[in-house]
């Protein structure tokens, strides 16, 4: 009798690729992103007059002919400030949570997986840092170092470091009782091999997922320190300052303000939705049956 | 037979809300080269912990694990990773030890990549060879990830990583508990057919016995952290002198409607291992229990030749 | 013979995924008398967990149901909604395998079997109580009154289970239906469960279908036995009958991969090659002829009806039926 059934198992799962669909949510949001970026890096080479030359006899002219949207209130091409804003609220908000996710994930994937006081230690440093009033930090780094594009994508990135060091947290330890990770020790796998091969790649999706978060948010808190005056400083144009400015003017010449709002407004949203496609898209389980 | 494994008195601890758990609690056990030892109990009774504690994956907080002439307890760092690599695990759940994020080429291929065989070449024919071994088609399988597999197929993927590296002792916990019965019968014909090609030694860890008989030479039984029984298999079987090997033998569902289920094993469950009763620890379920029980703990003895166990009251 | 409780007529279950539609059961048909226990065994993926939901229309919100499922009397299959949530727990009341996920982990297992007492029996909260107490002295759980006080998660697995089955108990069900209510479990537990359920069975004279992957567990604790593959059931046959002269070489296999304990350890055991087909690909002749040592061209080409040749109430759908001298039990 056949007893030893050790056939070769060519009934495995015939190789379908899950078909991923994408909505046209998505891909509007992504052309949005692409669409703004471009723009921003190229600011310089497009052929649009610079964001800080004032036309005096075309103050708060209407969008036309010569000022596509229109200008401010000291005759500066509102479409030119837009993009250049854009350069500045797109450098500082993927710069920002570039700094949280790569300390805080760091930090909170060692704490997570090597547990004991470098945790403690951990854990402890980011309440302080959480419990520390944000608004005074910024105001003392301004204050001490100056406003700067640079120094105001400092503050708030170590602003973020709390948030991306719980989250690697937080996963990293639900990750390291799993058993692909006891057999990566038994076989004698190294704790930088451990946390770079096993857990690196699971712990890597949702700080993506969580960074594309931290954009969208970074983007509204420059706009709101810019609105307050505590970001990047006059005459640079900002979002936030933008719509600080038309503030003023809201009564004779409404899209000043609400043009930088929408830009902003968009470019959250598509951030955010950019983000929860991807985070649904790179999940290796298929839908639940 | 000498001996390849050798337990002392070994124990291992967790401390649970300030108390002192006893997963295992002063366990002696030997394993020949090329034997098969395997290890029942009920669920929680520590077989998993002193598994675990033999690869020193928790270290024990008393006695000795001796592999090979070493002592295991006494290795650390550098030395203690380069001796794993003789030493491999098999879990219960296999799809939870695999890593969902890589394809299956790359986790059966791991361990070499971290005893530093660089040749990609070599490291592509020995993951083919072993995924053969286990009868996988390394064509199919190399490039998917673990979820597009069954469970008993990420059994065979599980196998093919701990015989990768040509390991002297596999520690098997649970392989089979949680694969259907047809499927189980697969895996533990592959594990024993492994067990001859690669010359292997396993610890073999289960609840059924049933499961146990048809793989083990030996078989010790385990209960709230103690060893009750260690006899050969056959022995054991036909003559159990511990009462719990007894209701474990009872426990296992005969396919046959002409066999009555035994009555009477509603003889509760284990009590917890944060307060075990004194003297002899399964008591409180035991038939025999007596004043002696309570009072004294059994030391294994010799009960027939080469069959130990640990009780006061020994059955026939 | 009594009019069944319980009786499937031609169901099917089919679900849409990705890879075409998966027909997860295919025109079952099933009767169950009151007081009586089938046992349905099949590996993991036959379909057994689908056909018990599609009895319970606990299905999947996108799967399609064929077929009728008629209940003391009444076609489940289009029930109104109320009236089928008023049938649940009284008339037909399930434990599933995990017991985890069928209890609340946020409520006390007092709260969960008093409110359920309330909410189907309209009792009072007191006496209530006391009849929760009573349960779950029932299914063998000590100083039941402390235990209400605690947590699903503050008890083993089997002490669970035990309270799952004391909450479907409750409200004296006509039919309950286990799904491998004991697979999570130890083999000392699971003994212990099957006792229960088997006595409690007997004493309300309930029906009990019994779900489950191992055939030694239904051997000594039901009256009748289906063997599901593949979707389709390809057995059906009084327990002692089918264990005394199985039809089908597929439950010949099922029973073989058990390991013995008469036979000495390191024997090879008879293992089924393979896994059962891709759902989403049925096959055109038996869904078992890939595996199947007996297959021939015959069983490739034409799919085997599920019929009673020989008139003895043993049902099988297979070209070549085991003889009677090929008993395979022990
Ligand atoms: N990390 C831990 N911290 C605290 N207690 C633990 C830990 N791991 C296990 N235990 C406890 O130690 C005892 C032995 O656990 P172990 O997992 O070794 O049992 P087991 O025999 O393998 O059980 P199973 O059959 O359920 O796998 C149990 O009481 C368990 O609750
Ligand atoms: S020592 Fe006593 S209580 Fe323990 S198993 Fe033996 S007879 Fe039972
Ligand atoms: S019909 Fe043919 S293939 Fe199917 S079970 Fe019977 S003998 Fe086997
Ligand atoms: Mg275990």
């Amino acid at each position: 009798m056949a007893v030893l059934d050790i056939e070769v198992d060519t009934a495995v799962v015939s190789p379908v690729r899950k078909r991923r669909r994408v909505g046209a949510l998505f891909l509007a949001a992504v052309a949005w992103i692409v669409l703004i970026g471009l723009a921003a890096a190229l600011a310089g080479a497009l052929p649009i007059v610079s964001p800080t030359d004032m036309d005096i006899l075309a103050r708060r002219a209407p969008p036309g002919a010569e000022h596509w949207l229109g200008t401010d209130q000291l005759g500066r091409d509102e479409f030119s400030r837009l993009i250049y804003g854009a350069r500045i609220s797109l450098t500082v908000g993927l710069l920002a949570p570039v700094i949280g996710v790569l300390i805080g994930g760091s930090l909170g994937m060692l704490a997570g997986y090597f547990r004991g006081r470098f945790e403690t230690l951990t854990v402890g440093g980011v309440d302080v840092l959480l419990a520390f009033p944000p608004l005074v930090f910024v105001l003392a780094v301004t204050a001490y170092l100056g406003q700067s594009v640079l120094n105001i994508t400092l503050v708030i990135g170590v602003l973020g470091i709390p948030a991306f060091t719980r989250v690697a947290r937080a996963v990293t330890l639900s990750l390291s009782e799993r058993e692909f990770v006891v057999a990566a020790r038994a076989l004698g796998a190294t704790h930088a091999r451990i946390l770079l091969r096993e857990l690196l790649p699971n712990v890597a999706l949702p700080l993506v997922a969580f960074f594309l978060l931290g954009v969208a948010v970074t983007i509204v808190v420059e706009g709101a320190l810019s609105f307050l005056g505590l970001g990047v400083p006059p005459p640079a144009p900002s979002w936030g300052s933008m719509i600080a400015e038309g503030r003023e003017n809201l009564d004779i010449a409404p899209w000043l303000a609400f043009l930088p709002a929408l830009f902003m407004f968009l470019s959250v949203l598509a951030f955010n939705i950019v983000g929860d496609t991807l985070r649904a898209l790179t999940d290796p389980r298929p839908g639940a049956l | 037979m000498t001996a390849l494994l050798s337990i002392e008195n070994l124990t291992v601890e967790y401390a649970v809300g300030g108390k002192a758990l006893f997963a295992v609690s002063d366990v002696s056990l030997e394993v020949g080269r090329g034997e098969t030892l395997g290890l029942v109990g009920e669920s929680g009774c520590g077989k998993s912990t002193l598994g675990r504690a033999v690869l020193q994956l928790r270290r024990p907080t008393g006695g000795r694990v001796t592999f090979d002439g070493t002592e295991l307890t006494r290795l650390d760092g550098e030395a203690l990773r380069l001796m794993r690599r003789r030493l491999q695990l098999i879990f219960q759940d296999p799809i939870a030890s695999l890593n969902p994020r890589r394809s299956i080429g790359d986790i059966v291929a791991e361990p070499l990549v971290i005893t530093g065989v660089v040749d990609r070449g070599e490291r592509e024919r020995r993951v083919r060879d072993v995924l053969a071994a286990v009868g996988l088609d390394a064509d199919l399988v190399m490039g998917r990830l673990p979820h597009e597999f069954s469970g008993g197929q990420c059994q065979r993927i599980c196998i093919a990583r701990a015989l990768i590296l040509e390991p002297e002792l596999v520690i098997c916990d649970e392989p089979v508990s949680a694969l259907d019965v047809s499927i189980r019968a697969q895996i533990l014909n592959l594990l024993e057919d492994m067990k001859r090609r690669y010359g292997l030694t396993l610890l073999f860890i289960a609840h059924d016995l049933a499961v146990v008989k048809a793989v083990s030479d030996r078989i010790a039984v385990m209960y709230l952290g103690r060893l009750c029984e260690v006899g050969p298999t056959e022995q054991l079987f036909a003559r159990p002198a511990h009462p719990y090997t007894a209701l474990l033998l009872e426990a296992i569902p005969v396919p046959d409607p002409t066999v009555k289920p035994a009555a009477n094993l509603a003889a509760g469950e284990p009590p917890s291992p944060l307060d075990p009763p004194s003297g002899c620890r399964f008591r409180t379920r035991c038939p025999r229990a007596d004043q002696t029980c309570a009072d004294v703990v059994p030391e294994l003895r010799e009960i027939a030749v080469g069959q130990f166990a640990a009780c006061h009251h020994p059955l026939g | 013979m009594t009019a069944p409780l319980l009786s499937v007529e031609g169901v099917s279950v089919e679900l849409p995924t990705p890879r075409g539609a998966l027909r997860a059961v295919d025109n079952v048909d099933l009767a169950l008398a009151p007081g009586r226990t089938l046992g349905i065994v099949g590996e993991s993926g036959c379909g057994k967990t689908m056909l018990s939901r599609a009895i319970l229309q606990l299905l999947p919100k996108r799967a399609r149901l064929g077929g009728r499922v008629m209940f003391a009397g009444r076609d489940l299959t289009n029930l109104p909604a109320e009236a089928l949530r008023r049938l649940r727990g009284p008339e037909l009341a399930v434990v599933f395998q995990d017991p985890m996920t069928s209890l609340n982990p946020v409520l006390t297992i007092g709260t969960q079997i008093i409110e359920t007492l309330q909410a189907h029996l309209g009792m009072d909260a007191a006496a209530a109580a006391t009849r929760g107490v009573e349960l779950l002295a029932a299914v063998g759980i000590p100083a039941p009154a402390q235990r209400l006080r605690q947590y699903p998660h503050q008890l083993s697995g089997g002490m669970r289970q035990r309270v799952a089955i004391a909450i479907a108990l409750s409200c004296e069900p006509k039919l309950l239906i286990a799904d491998e209510p004991t697979t999570a479990l130890d083999v000392t537990v699971q003994a212990q469960i099957l006792d229960l359920l088997a006595r409690e069975q007997q004493r309300r004279h309930m029906a009990m279908i019994l779900i489950t992957h191992d055939l030694g567990v239904v051997a000594g604790r039901t009256d009748e036995v289906a063997v599901m593959y593949a979707g389709r059931i390809v057995e059906r046959a009084p327990t002692s009958r089918l264990f005394a002269g199985m039809r089908m070489p597929y439950t010949e296999a099922l029973l073989a991969a058990i390991p013995k304990l008469d036979s000495p350890p390191h024997t090879p055991l008879p293992a089924i090659a393979g896994r059962p087909p891709d759902p989403t690909r049925p096959l055109a002749g038996c869904s078992f002829a890939p595996r199947c040592r007996y297959a021939d061209g015959r069983c490739r080409a034409a799919k085997p009806p599920l019929g009673d040749p020989e008139r003895a109430g043993t049902l099988y759908a297979c070209w070549h039926p085991l003889g009677l001298s090929e008993s395979a039990s022990a």
